[in-house]
């Protein structure tokens, strides 16, 4: 079974991060990469996303496809990455994402088919 | 063959579906397929047992419908053919698979209502339309909760089995959650009438003494099947020929059962003994000394302000120190235990026992007037009918 686990960062973390001195900013990110060394053989692949404001939205329900800056939900809660994982069932999932070392919330939605 | 009563169907009805739902999964391999035919059933036992009696072996019967019904499907579903090809029938289930059905039915990513409808409907048995009467809700609305719930134990795989011993704990108190709710909500909701509607406290104990059965070494599960005998064990007692509530300080003692209230007293003493403390078994420690109180005189207050220290400390929230404070008021005095009670204006300001329990309060230091007004305000924001009606009754006498 595959799912995704996707990140999502909130301000608070974002400005947790900001306020970080660079040998703890460092430290934070080798927990990541810890982590997804820990779990290489269950995750099939993963990215980290550029920050929202790239991002740029297409709408095509609307007559004339129609482009606007920005993500398609304007929120304070973002996608910052993904990681797809192959495990047995949600309880598996379940305790790979608890061990996620970053950012406060994680949708785990398996992938269809 | 004498006709069984309505209550004679639902406990049978009740034993077996669970057991039949456990075998089902285990055979077809597939929760939301079994659950269907274990619904096809119950539906059969109901049209036929009112009439032609309750069979001699109701799992046995259950069994062969479920299977008949599980053929036609193979005949024309294609894809629960080759899983049904290889069913053999009867089976006996291995003894624990009704645990993986509840720890299934209340996986934490499940919605609450979705968890306690599942329950009720695969481990009990019940149907949509006696969920939906239970809890006063559409029967579509139910149907949609099963739906949606089945559909995603399928699609984001949902394991159909015991939780790991990592996660047994935080699942385990998913589980009692859910019979906890079931109970509060048949045995608060209730007036003394209810006639017609499913008693879901005799669901939560049925579920609670299961669990107990299959975890005999968990404190916790041990404390809310206690808590659940205690209380019901006492349920006689509360309301008047009126259907009016008795204060449990007003209670006719003798109308307990007291046999009860001593196998649950075991039961938690059993349970204590594991040295393993948790909720469950210092509420049902607190219920056991006023149930163990011979008169009202009797009761140990000071036991009992001990226990909620300890739940306090466990679990903090502020009905808990409403509750501490009321056992308070019989320790240290009335006006201890208004300073208490008045700390949690901020927080209870719209729960009407918190007005109710200050009104008592200060009626007993002498100041009816503020008392009035408390039990004015109680009387706002109670929605229970008999509480209502016994907050109207101290107006009037006030």
């Amino acid at each position: 079974m595959k799912y995704v686990l996707m990140f999502v960062d909130t301000p608070q973390f974002a400005a947790d991060l900001a306020a970080m001195d660079e040998p703890e900013r460092n430290r934070a990110y080798a927990r990541v990469q810890q982590w997804f060394a820990d779990h290489h053989d269950t995750i099939t692949h993963h990215a980290y996303l550029m920050p929202s404001d790239t991002a740029t939205t297409l709408r095509l329900d609307r007559g004339e496809p129609l482009v606007c800056d920005g993500p398609f939900v304007e929120g304070k809660e973002i996608i910052s990455g993904y990681a797809e994982i192959e495990v047995a069932d949600l309880d598996e999932a379940l305790r790979i994402a608890r061990s996620w070392p970053a950012c406060p919330v994680v949708e785990i939605r398996p992938i269809a088919g | 063959m004498s006709k069984p009563t309505h209550a004679e169907l639902a406990r049978v009805v009740r034993d077996h579906a669970g057991q039949l739902a456990a075998s089902l999964v285990h055979l077809v391999g597939d929760f939301s397929a079994a659950e269907d035919l274990v619904q096809d059933a119950i539906e059969a036992a109901l049209t036929h047992w009112p009439v032609e009696g309750i069979p001699e072996r109701p799992a046995a019967w259950m069994y062969t419908v479920a299977r008949r019904r599980g053929l036609d499907q193979i005949r024309r579903d294609q894809r629960h053919r080759r899983k049904l090809a290889l069913v053999a029938w009867p089976v006996e289930p291995p003894p624990d698979d009704r645990l993986r059905l509840i720890f299934t039915c209340c996986h934490p990513a499940l919605p609450r209502a979705a968890q306690v409808a599942l329950t009720l409907r695969v481990v009990c048995g019940l149907s949509t339309a006696q969920i939906a009467r239970a809890f006063l809700v559409p029967e579509s609305t139910v149907g949609q909760r099963i739906t949606r719930a089945k559909r995603k134990i399928s699609d984001a795989a949902i394991p159909y089995r015991i939780p790991s011993e990592d996660d047994l704990g935080s699942r385990l108190i998913e589980v009692l959650a859910v019979i906890y709710l079931l109970f509060n909500e048949g045995y608060l909701s209730t007036g003394g009438d209810r006639a017609q509607s499913r008693d879901l406290a005799d669901d939560a104990e049925f579920l609670a003494a299961l669990l107990h059965q299959l975890m005999p070494t968990e404190p916790e599960v041990a404390g809310l099947l206690a808590l659940i005998r205690l209380h019901r064990a006492r349920a006689s007692a509360r309301f008047d020929r009126d259907h009016e509530i008795v204060q449990l300080q007003h209670q006719d003692r003798a109308l307990w059962d007291h046999r009860s209230i001593a196998a649950a007293g075991r039961l938690v003493a059993q349970a204590a003994a594991r040295k393993r403390p948790g909720p469950y078994q210092l509420q049902a420690a607190i219920v056991a000394c006023h149930a163990e109180a011979g008169r009202w005189e009797e009761t140990d207050w000071t036991q009992i302000a001990v226990l909620y220290d300890m739940l306090l400390r466990l679990a903090p929230s502020p009905v808990t120190r409403l509750h501490r404070a009321i056992a308070l008021r019989y320790v240290s005095g009335p006006s201890i235990a208004l300073t208490e009670v008045d700390a949690l204006a901020g927080e209870l300001n719209d729960y009407h026992l918190f007005h109710a329990t200050r009104a008592e309060l200060l009626r007993d230091l002498g100041d009816t007037t503020q008392a009035r007004t408390a039990d004015e305000r109680a009387l706002a924001l109670a929605t229970n009918p008999a509480e209502r009606s016994l907050l109207r009754h101290r107006l009037n006498w006030a």
